[in-house]
């Protein structure tokens, strides 16, 4: 008989409880609450500071939260570190290296225990899955800063990938990129291969996304609303997020939004 | 006659262990060079082998050789230099370079007070001639370490140099990993004071990884080339001085400058062909 753990471990992978995280005295997410079953494609949307990074570095056990929970198969961010695939903001990278995506792809590979090794000849075979699974493994030994913008971010998958983790968080997967290469990192978000795997995608675009997710994360700081993209994505939710309100957040506390 | 110009120097005892030295700081430097250049660091280097004057000055006053105080005194530059750029919020070129500048001027105003004998000139230029055993046996040391920590944690620092955020959620030490290759840079640095000195291990460092970067295509390949060209900088700086009776760090340097204008004509000439 399923014990209520069980069923928390097996259907709920996320569960964000009122969690809050501030940076010095300005918060950064508010009271946030939802929760998302296993094998569930999410979009994260909402305006630029509107908490989408901040969300996804508090799941990835980067930032500590101040108030509420935050629990990813019910264990803290901290200790679920190896269940999370994490493909930063391009930005974020240092793309001053000259690195085959070959040696990209390797360095989801490589963990603490990742020492004395330069090229391990041993993971070639799963980088060849791993490529081919975003289907580039003709590019494997290309510089990656040669590629265009929509293969590197097919590179950044493949790494992600390789870990074989349960959740993968895509930070702005889209930005700087084209509409058919956009497509092209759905198809494979959507097929067969990641069924099981819970995807969180945070994106600008708020158009379709009911062809593409299963469901979406309005954040503007706070959560303004999160379920079946068709239901939630209404003119007041779109509003919210968008429109110029940030005064509501003033004398807010951290736990107190919506009470 | 070639020959002879090659081998003619290391006829002395003194020649043949200015030879380690610059064989061994070669490779050390230019080395660390490739991930210096492309994490931005270079202007972090040049104030590690700056902001050592204060500890040489006290440590020459306490009897202490320069080579004997470079470990010391680059472990806790980099720890010191690690931690403001990590915890002020001015910005990391400004707060080292407020660190770089407080820290020379301290170093000079500590050998005027204390009164120290140190010959200024050859703290800022090296003098490469004077390496005794001692200092060879600590370049060596220093030498194997810094290659040592390179080897065992390439693939993590690698990681972390291309994708920090990555890397952390990866479950790696990024603090760790960060003032390891902090306090690695430093040792490296310091170790070549005596071969360059002050002024001019910056040039050791960059010029031959920034060479090599313009003429190879992956960054394995660019470490192979910038220590084959960090070698023949040291080394050929070394023979030509020795020669035509010329310092010996600033020839070194002057070698490896022109080493980056040939690879920057070939990369020049390699992108117009293609």
């Amino acid at each position: 008989m399923p014990t209520k753990e069980n069923i928390y471990a097996s259907q709920q992978i996320i569960v964000s409880d009122r969690c809050c995280v501030q940076y010095g005295e300005s918060l950064a997410l508010d009271d946030v609450t939802f929760s998302v079953t296993k094998g569930k494609k999410i979009a994260v949307v909402g305006p630029n500071g509107g908490g989408k990074s901040t969300l996804f570095k508090a799941l990835a056990g980067l930032i500590p939260l101040s108030n509420g929970s935050l629990k990813i198969n019910g264990l803290d961010p901290l200790m679920a570190k190896g269940m999370i695939s994490y493909i930063p903001q391009k930005d974020s990278l240092n793309w001053n290296f000259q690195l085959s995506v070959k040696q990209v792809v390797e360095m989801g590979l490589t963990d603490k225990n990742s020492l004395f090794s330069f090229n391990n000849k041993k993971n070639l075979k799963k980088i060849n899955e791993s490529l081919n699974q975003v289907g580039i493994l003709d590019k494997s030994e290309e510089n990656i800063n040669n590629l265009s913008g929509g293969q590197q971010q097919r590179v950044l998958l493949a790494k992600a990938l390789i870990q074989d983790s349960d959740i993968l968080l895509l930070d702005e997967a889209f930005s700087a990129i084209d509409v058919g290469a956009q497509e092209d990192i759905m198809k494979i978000i959507n097929g067969s291969d990641l069924k099981e795997k819970t995807i969180l995608l945070a994106t600008h675009d708020i158009n379709n996304l009911e062809d593409k997710f299963d469901e979406v994360l309005c954040l503007n700081r706070h959560c303004c609303a999160f379920g079946d993209p068709l239901e939630v994505l209404t003119a007041e939710v779109i509003e919210e997020m968008y429109g110029s309100h940030n005064n509501m957040f003033l004398d807010h506390k951290p736990g107190s939004h919506g009470s | 006659m070639l020959s002879e110009l090659l081998i003619d120097p290391f006829q002395y005892d003194f020649m043949i262990r200015a030879l380690i030295a610059a064989v061994f700081c070669g490779v050390t430097l230019s080395t660390l060079g490739t991930f210096t250049i492309n994490r931005n660091m270079g202007f972090m280097a040049d104030a590690m082998a700056h902001a050592t004057l204060p500890i040489i000055a006290v440590g020459v006053f306490f009897g202490f050789s320069i080579s004997e105080l470079g470990a010391p005194a680059a472990i806790v530059v980099a720890l010191f230099l690690g931690f403001i750029v990590k915890n002020t919020k001015i910005g990391e070129d400004t707060s080292i370079g407020i660190i770089f500048s407080t820290f020379f001027a301290l170093g000079f105003i500590l050998i005027k007070l204390l009164n120290v004998t140190i010959n200024l000139e050859d703290l800022l230029f090296g003098q490469i001639l004077a390496v005794n055993r001692t200092d060879i046996y600590i370049i060596t040391a220093l030498f194997l370490i810094v290659i040592g920590i390179i080897i065992i944690f390439f693939k993590q620092l690698l990681f972390y140099s291309f994708d920090p955020i990555g890397a952390e959620v990866k479950g790696l030490n990024t603090n760790f990993l960060n003032y390891l290759f902090l306090i690695t840079l430093s040792l490296a640095v310091v170790s070549a004071l005596q071969t360059v000195g002050i002024i001019l291990v910056l040039s050791m460092l960059i010029i031959p990884a920034a060479s090599a970067k313009l003429i190879t295509d992956t960054f394995i390949d660019s470490i192979k080339v910038s220590i084959a060209f960090g070698i023949i900088s040291s080394v050929t700086g070394l023979i030509v001085s020795y020669h035509l009776d010329l310092p010996t760090g600033p020839s070194m340097s002057l070698v490896a400058s022109t080493v980056f204008l040939l690879s920057y004509i070939s990369n020049k000439s390699k992108i117009k062909n293609s």
